[in-house]
């Protein structure tokens, strides 16, 4: 019943603006309606074949985007070109935080958004529907336990004294291509110190800046990369890949809620507001933690002191991740450390 | 003009009454709840985005020749304690290049004010009102030189909760006290209406010929001053009721006996053929006749005088006048022809407050009593004595005797003296004029004569 048309497009030059990746459609009803967002159809399908079991009248057309290209699509929607979707729902949630602020949601409130813990729930505009902490992916086979980092200053330790074995084997998104990357790297320049010494450290063994999630992973499992840092572990959970260990930072593990908005022009937002009560509800976030989209994030579970866990907070504050000076001095810094590896 | 309709019972009147009050005071507090509410909000998020840009204009700083913001994340939990208000933020130099901020885009009309002082201003920002907050940062570099421009605005979504929530702080306690005031009100008035409440009670069982004093012990002031004319009235009423059956007694009384007298002439004259007898008979029949007249005078003149003393409004009188008018009425001629009776007046007007008739009624009888008693020449006249204005009567006889003239004015003193055509009632008629106007029955014997006189407090004359 899933016609899954992939179009794996790659990122030929960071910031180009592409259509979609890949499209799906699920439901035979008569109503339309369109979800944009940047999580893989595969991760969201059962989710998605849930709801329109549940109101069979719908027929939703799910479109798979890169983060950024999907900001400046959902931008051009606002100003009023193209058409616009039902639903957008993103990693990159600073660019969520940003077309909020910039009047281009819709508001709602339900039993179920009210329930929402305020770190993730932003003006009644934006909710946070995942949980999903950033963690350091590494091969089980080729890494010897006592090189295993637990957290960022044994990931340090461990460029130090072997970089031979590091050298070019060490992963992390393409700050540039993926907004997830980028704000994920924000992230840790504001939460610790560690980052000048992380980013020196990349550099130094030749560390690996390249996009998208299942690719790194699936490097990782196949031996290409030995460490993978900052990848999101709900993509890990979701590769079905056996010998992919995970690692929660000690130190601090940033904890990130996808963030989803109903555009203000959306033209079905009776079926918006349902699917966002659907994803709120118990089953959808089974169904997500099944998935991998929702880890369980308490103490006992992750081992992870309550400092140590950084929830990205669905605020204003996010918009100084989005200036263009803290952008071009991130990317500078970057750029200076990373030998970006583009086209593969 | 539509006339607003009163509740009739005085508790609803005065409650309402409170009520409006209330509302209206709890419209005004509320208002001006309102107005300190909202304006503390302004200033509260007002420093709040001051405070935000000033963290921004300090990150400025020239690199390379330009302009450079290193953007604080401070700066923006600052302005997230508005948590769901949406922001706007620009640096730029003005009329120059727009160095960074949140949209290219989006444009905001700066008001044009003279000078670098921070100030606010309100537009809208993507189709919401916003305040906004427009601070400058002057730079003297060698690369650089001039002014940057930092632009900081925020929705009001968090003023306007923040207002909302200090009216209903305010207001909740003002309605509970509101509610409060109207119950505490309604006990006082009940209390304060309780006496009023009594009264009306104890008119309503009161005997309708009851015409006693009520008791306005433990009364509030206002009901013992309403009471006191209350009981004043009724003891009018009661005094003229009492002057009303005294009059049909007297009457009564008075006649029956010259009746019968006239009645024995009568049929004396009748049954007696003897013309002599008869004619005696009939004489003594006209005087008795004559006699009855006066008696009748007399009596009416009584009424007259006892019922204008309670009804007759007192005006400025001149005793002068009074005596003149009764020398001038002649009636003495009657009971004494040929008696020759003096007016002695002065110049200026001897003024009392007193109704005029009845002065003249007292007059009247004083004179006739010194015709009648006493020996001529009799005289008649008004002086002022200090304070006191005196209209006397005076005669050269002894006077009566001392026990006569310390029974003057009871009603029916005849005395042997007094004859036949005497009532007593005259003496009784000028006591109880005296009495009315504050005044006395004088009495005095000199080795001239005898003096009758009527004293009053003296009124000074209206001109």
């Amino acid at each position: 019943m899933i016609r899954i048309l992939l179009f794996c497009l790659m990122f030929a030059l960071p910031g180009t603006l592409s259509a979609q990746e890949a499209t799906a459609s699920f439901g035979g009803g008569d109503d339309p309606m369109l979800i944009r967002s940047t999580t893989d159809i595969a991760i969201i399908a059962p989710v998605l074949e849930r709801f329109v079991e549940l109101n069979p009248d719908l027929v939703i057309t799910y479109e798979q985007w890169g983060s950024n290209a999907l900001f400046q699509h959902s931008r051009t929607v606002c100003k009023g070109g193209k058409t616009p979707a039902d639903v957008v729902f993103s990693s990159a949630i600073q660019q969520m935080v940003w077309l909020v602020n910039s009047a281009c949601a819709h508001r709602y409130r339900s039993s179920r958004t009210e329930a929402l813990p305020d770190a993730r729930r932003w003006r009644d505009e934006l909710w946070g529907i995942t949980t999903e902490p950033a963690v350091i992916a590494y091969n089980k086979e080729l890494l010897e336990d006592q090189h295993i980092p637990r957290n960022r200053f044994a990931l340090l330790d461990a460029m130090r004294t072997q970089p031979d074995l590091l050298r070019g084997r060490v992963a992390t998104y393409d700050i540039a291509a993926s907004g997830l990357g980028y704000l994920f790297a924000y992230g840790d320049s504001l939460e610790a110190t560690t980052f000048g010494s992380l980013i020196e450290g990349f550099a130094r063994i030749d560390a690996v800046a390249t996009c998208c999630s299942s690719e790194i992973i699936r490097d990782v499992a196949e031996g290409r990369f030995l460490i993978a840092y900052n990848v999101l572990g709900s993509y890990v959970a979701n590769a079905d890949a056996p010998g992919v260990g995970v690692i929660l930072p000690e130190d601090y593990t940033l904890v990130l809620s996808r963030a989803l908005m109903i555009p203000a022009q959306a033209r079905n937002k009776d079926a918006a507001t349902g699917f966002l009560d659907f994803l709120l509800s118990p089953e959808a976030q089974n169904l997500l933690a099944a998935s991998g989209l929702v880890a369980p994030m308490d103490a006992t579970e992750t081992g992870l002191t309550p400092s140590a866990r950084r929830f990205i907070a669905l605020s204003p504050a996010l918009l100084v991740a989005r200036d263009q000076n803290r952008r071009a001095e991130l990317f500078k810094l970057w750029n200076d450390a990373f030998d970006v590896e583009t086209a593969r | 003009m539509a006339r607003l309709h009163l509740p009739h019972s005085l508790t609803a009147r005065v409650l309402s009454a409170v009520m409006l009050i209330l509302i209206l005071g709890g419209c005004l507090v509320a208002l001006s709840i309102w107005a300190n509410g909202r304006l503390a909000a302004r200033q509260a998020y007002d420093r709040l985005l001051l405070g935000a840009a000033n963290d921004i204009a300090e990150s400025v700083r020239i690199q390379d020749g330009e302009p450079f913001v290193d953007l604080p994340v401070s700066a923006f939990q600052l302005l997230a304690q508005a948590p769901d208000d949406r922001i706007f933020y620009a640096v730029q130099v003005p009329g120059g290049p727009f160095i960074t901020g949140l949209d290219r885009d989006t444009v905001i009309e700066v008001p044009q004010q003279p000078g670098t002082a921070p100030f606010y201003f309100t537009a809208d920002l993507n189709g919401e009102s916003a305040r906004f907050v427009r601070v400058a940062r002057l730079f003297a570099e060698r690369e650089f030189s001039g002014e940057v421009e930092v632009l900081v605005g925020q929705t009001l979504r968090a003023r306007q909760m923040m207002t909302a929530g200090l009216m209903r702080d305010a207001l909740l306690p003002m309605a509970v006290a509101g509610v409060l005031l109207l119950i505490m009100s309604w006990f006082v008035t009940r209390s304060a209406l309780r006496p009023l409440e009594a009264l009306s009670d104890d008119l309503t069982r009161r005997d309708p010929h009851d015409l006693t004093p009520m008791a306005s012990d433990g009364l509030p002031r206002e009901l013992q001053v309403m009471l006191t004319a209350m009981n004043r009235f009724m003891g009018r009423l009661d005094r003229q009721v009492d002057t009303m059956r005294n009059l049909i007694a007297d009457t009564a009384h008075q006649l029956r006996t010259p009746v019968a007298a006239i009645r024995v002439q009568a049929e004396i004259a009748q049954d007696d053929p003897e013309p002599p007898a008869r004619a005696r008979a009939l004489d003594r029949l006209l005087r008795r006749t004559r006699s009855l007249g006066t008696l009748l005078d007399q009596l009416l003149s009584r009424a007259m005088v006892i019922h204008r003393i309670d009804s007759a409004p007192r005006r400025p009188v001149d005793l002068r006048e009074v005596a003149l008018d009764v020398l001038e009425q002649s009636d003495h001629e009657l009971v004494a022809p040929g008696v020759e009776v003096r007016l002695e007046i002065g110049e200026t007007p001897v003024l009392v407050n007193a109704d005029a008739f009845s002065l003249g009624e007292a007059a009247k009888n004083l004179l006739g009593n010194a015709l009648r008693h006493g020996d001529p020449p009799v005289s008649i006249g008004a002086t002022q004595e200090g304070n006191s204005a005196i209209l006397w009567v005076r005669d050269h006889g002894p006077g009566p005797a001392t026990p006569i003239a310390d029974h003057i004015g009871d009603r029916f003193n005849r005395t042997t003296r007094s004859g036949e055509d005497s009532s007593g009632l005259g003496l009784s008629i000028v006591k109880s004029t005296a009495e009315a106007f504050d005044g006395t029955v004088e009495m005095a014997r000199d080795e001239t004569g005898f003096r009758a006189a009527l004293s009053f407090p003296a009124t000074r004359g209206i001109e």
